[in-house]
């Protein structure tokens, strides 16, 4: 009976693979697979139809790699600094502040970035700017997984064992030297790890996409156009309740598909990273 | 001479520049520190400012209108409680066993890294896809329809892995001598997971459990895919009863151009807010009150 | 580079020359209001080995780290009274606590070689002092180190390989050469070999006899016969009443050991304290 429980992470991703590549081969009846990867026409709400996904994959990346140069000069420097540099009680009240910044839910960071980040702080900067642009969706998808830098980050500095910081101090290294070049490098993989995890998290986020990335199918690559990503034309579909088994009910799944794929490629990078990399101090 | 070229190198260093980072380095960092709280403060002003005009009780009685002065999110607000309530009722006494068996029994290394490597990948799966497979297998491959059921079974998928790793964390705080006491005195596996093992972890496992609750109550997007985006002006009477959750309100409200939406999904917000807030006060309480008794 | 080494004939035991390069007067640290040390007073003579015994708790890590300013690191420590290093109050403000180290190194109890290569760990001091040396100074210094520390025939042939692929004897060695390669004037050594096995003590004793002509080294050590092997002056400390550690008996290790002036010394080498 436990041992079924704990299988159940493993029959779940194995459940959620069959079901996605299932739905997508529906899908895959109707559009070709070569057509769906090289196209860069994806009008699949009217007429004519096309089905070219990298629209969708261009506004996910470049909305991702906004996110991480906010996230992690921010997230590093603030796990550095709690880590290297802050004392026990601004350690404990800073880190809690992060983890409730992690607690809120995505739906309130979308209303965020539509209320506050686009009017106040984007729209005054950059002229001819709209409420909806994939600069807002990154900007604020970077506030959101700041938490997952930093504090994965600091959790991996933090456990460096104080013997190394010792035994650099002792050989006449400076606080800098002792940081850069013996805390960082050591818990380097732990780093490599939650960065990669914030991307996944950052390509997966849907609300933040849905509510100030607009709806509009756009191929560009200019972060100031509001674009549509993979994650919010699912939850388009979603909206509009498109009929069971139509082209256009499918194709989210498609869609899931290759966004699965993804992010999972990246999650076991990331897993693997930390496995091989363990020093075991 | 050799002494005096030695005590030089005591008091003389030749390197300024690293000296002078080494002051700025901490006034730096606390730059970058200062600007991720000054966002969460961002984000707290904006929604306080905008809805607490709003607040009032009515917004959890009153049922969503296109009159946004009379509008309440009463149906999502019940929506939130049966779907999250339900959910975790599979993810709370699936993820405690889960997690009891993998830090007391699985004993086999090779499977315990296994299910291990699963479950961060698990927890890695965006929610928009949990979404996808509960619409394809519970809302139609089990005719389940958008039903509350459906999105509660995706929920509590979703986060047992939360609740699977506080549980096998709680188990293994436990002092290694409290279990070979007990085994010393004759008791059987069984009876050690039963009598020492459980009393002992449970307030740190319902930490978890609360943890994968506030997790559900935040979620929107798989709750979108199942259910869509409804306006819903009753109370669910049973588990197949369509539904909406707060999450989902609020997305609805923020997505309209009027400013009346914009303040009530402000409100919402904040009682969203204080929700979460009272469930993560709650974990912090139990911590706090059970953490110094398994002291040896 | 400095003309600092003067080989000094040396018998085993000898009463130093006068030179002392360390000298503590009135020392006592206190974490808090709690004293951990108090009243030591000691002068640890040139080219000579100094062992500090005494039982858990005595205090002899803490003077140990008095020596190079490594409990300025110890956020709620206080050093009260004077430590003198070649005549200069290595706690005046105009001193520089990270220079102090690099002319007294210190080695740890456990081996804590960098996550680095083997190369790159007894490199690592050169670089963060800032110094210009090129590629084959470089590799030169590291040489040395790694010659005078003997470990580099076993590791001539693997530099670039990870530290951690070293034995424990071996990675300690590690730590001494990368003490040694910053160019130090003294070694103050906490417990080296506590983490060993006999026969990687013995090593690590044999290389301290070896190098000790060059360098002052201070060793802390709870092990009576280690400190009866090794060094030339015995520093016996002792917890008082208060648990507050106490200097209280210091000379050649040779008195020490065959007639010891202090009853509490005596108890202690016989093993009825500790």
């Amino acid at each position: 009976m436990l041992l079924s429980a704990s299988s159940l992470s493993f029959i779940a991703i194995v459940v959620i693979i069959g079901t996605l590549v299932i739905e997508s081969s529906i899908f895959f009846g109707h559009v070709s697979f070569i057509e769906f990867i090289t196209g860069t026409e994806w009008t699949v709400l009217f007429e004519p139809k096309k089905f070219g996904v990298q629209p969708l994959v261009v506004a996910t990346a470049i909305t991702s790699l906004i996110a991480l140069t906010v996230a992690i000069p921010v997230g590093l420097a603030t796990a550095i600094y709690l880590s290297e540099y802050a004392g026990p009680t601004v350690r404990r009240i800073v880190k809690s502040t992060i983890e409730l910044l992690a607690g809120i839910p995505t739906v309130v960071y979308g209303y965020f970035a539509l209320y506050f980040i686009s009017p106040n702080l984007l729209m005054p900067l950059i002229e001819g700017l709209g409420v909806h642009s994939a600069l807002a969706v990154g900007l604020t998808i970077g506030v959101l997984i700041i938490p997952i830098v930093a504090s994965l980050s600091e959790d991996a500095m933090y456990s460096v064992p104080e013997d190394f910081r010792l035994a650099a101090y002792s050989l006449g290294a400076r606080k800098m030297d002792v940081v850069f070049k013996v805390v960082l490098p050591a818990a380097l993989s732990g780093i490599f790890a939650s960065i990669i995890l914030a991307f996944t998290r950052a390509m997966g986020e849907t609300m933040i996409a849905a509510i100030a990335g607009g709806f509009r199918v756009f191929y560009s690559f200019d972060p100031r156009e509001a674009m549509q990503t993979m994650t919010s034309f699912i939850a388009q579909v979603a909206t509009g309740d498109a009929p069971h088994g139509t082209v256009e009910y499918q194709s989210i799944f498609a869609v899931g598909l290759l966004l699965f794929f993804v992010t999972m490629v990246f999650n076991v990078i990331a897993l693997l990273i930390v496995r091989r990399w363990q020093i075991r101090y | 001479m050799a002494d005096t070229l030695l005590a030089e190198r005591v008091l003389e260093r030749k390197d300024t520049r690293k000296k002078i980072l080494d002051k700025l380095a901490p006034i730096i960092l606390s730059t970058a520190v200062f600007l991720a709280i000054s966002a969460v403060a961002a984000l707290l002003i904006t929604v306080v400012t905008q809805g607490w005009s709003r607040l009032s009780l009515n917004l959890i009685l009153e049922y969503p209108s296109a009159n946004p002065a009379r509008a309440g999110m009463r149906s999502a607000f019940l929506g939130s409680l049966w779907t999250v309530g339900l959910s975790a009722l599979i993810s709370v006494p699936l993820g405690i066993a889960a997690g009891l068996y993998l830090a007391e029994w699985a004993r086999w290394k090779p499977f315990r890294r296994f299910v291990e490597f699963n479950m961060a990948n698990l927890a890695g799966v965006p929610s928009i896809i949990f979404g996808l497979v509960g619409l394809s297998l519970l809302t139609y491959g089990l005719g389940w329809g958008r039903s509350i059921i459906a999105g509660a079974f995706t929920l509590g998928i979703m986060t047992l892995p939360l609740v699977t790793v506080a549980a096998a964390e709680a188990v293994k705080t436990i002092p290694e001598a409290l279990k070979q006491g007990a085994y010393a005195l004759g008791a059987t596996k069984l009876q050690v997971t039963r009598h020492i093992i459980l009393p002992n972890s449970l307030p740190m496992m319902m930490t978890g459990a609360i943890l994968a609750i506030s997790r559900a109550i935040g979620e929107a997007a798989p709750i979108l895919v199942i259910s869509g985006l409804l306006f819903i002006r009753q109370d669910p009477t049973s588990v197949f009863d369509r539904f909406t959750v707060m999450p989902l309100q609020i997305y609805n409200w923020v997505s309209r151009p009027q400013v009346a939406f914009q303040e009530l999904s402000s409100a919402a917000i904040i009682v969203l807010l204080l929700l979460l807030m009272a469930l993560n006060a709650t974990a912090i309480a139990i911590r706090y009150r059970y953490q110094k008794r398994l002291v040896l | 580079m400095l003309a600092k080494r003067i080989v000094v004939e040396r018998e085993p035991v000898r009463v130093g020359d006068g030179g002392a390069v360390i000298e503590v007067k009135d020392l006592a640290v206190r974490y808090g209001k709690k004293y951990a040390i108090k009243d030591i007073n000691l002068k640890f003579e040139r080219s000579q080995i100094t062992a500090i015994i005494g039982p858990s708790g005595c205090g002899k890590s803490t003077l140990l780290r008095c020596l190079n300013r490594m409990n300025d690191l110890i956020p709620d420590a206080k050093v009260e009274g004077k430590v003198y290093y070649r005549g200069i109050d290595i706690y005046d403000h105009t001193v520089d606590p990270v220079a102090v180290r690099t002319v007294i190194g210190m080695v740890f109890q456990r081996p804590n070689p960098f996550p680095m290569s083997i190369f790159d760990n007894v490199a690592f001091g050169l670089r963060v002092n800032g110094m210009k040396l090129n590629k084959t100074q470089m590799q030169e210094k590291v040489k040395d180190a790694l010659i005078k520390a003997a470990l580099w025939d076993e590791v001539k042939d693997r530099l670039d390989a990870p530290a951690y692929s070293l034995s424990g004897g071996q990675q300690q060695r590690l730590c001494i050469a990368r003490a040694l390669a910053v160019d130090p004037d003294v070694i103050l050594l906490d417990e080296p070999t506590v983490s060993l096995d006999p026969i990687s003590t013995a090593k690590i004793e044999q290389l301290l006899r070896q190098i000790c002509y060059d360098y002052t080294i201070i060793i802390v050590t709870h092990n009576m016969q280690q400190a009866a092997r090794v060094s030339d002056y015995t520093a016996v400390m002792m917890p008082d009443e208060q648990m507050i550690g106490r200097l209280i008996e210091y000379g050649p290790t040779k008195e020490i050991f065959t007639n010891p002036r202090d009853k509490r010394t005596e108890d202690y080498i016989s093993g009825r304290i500790g």
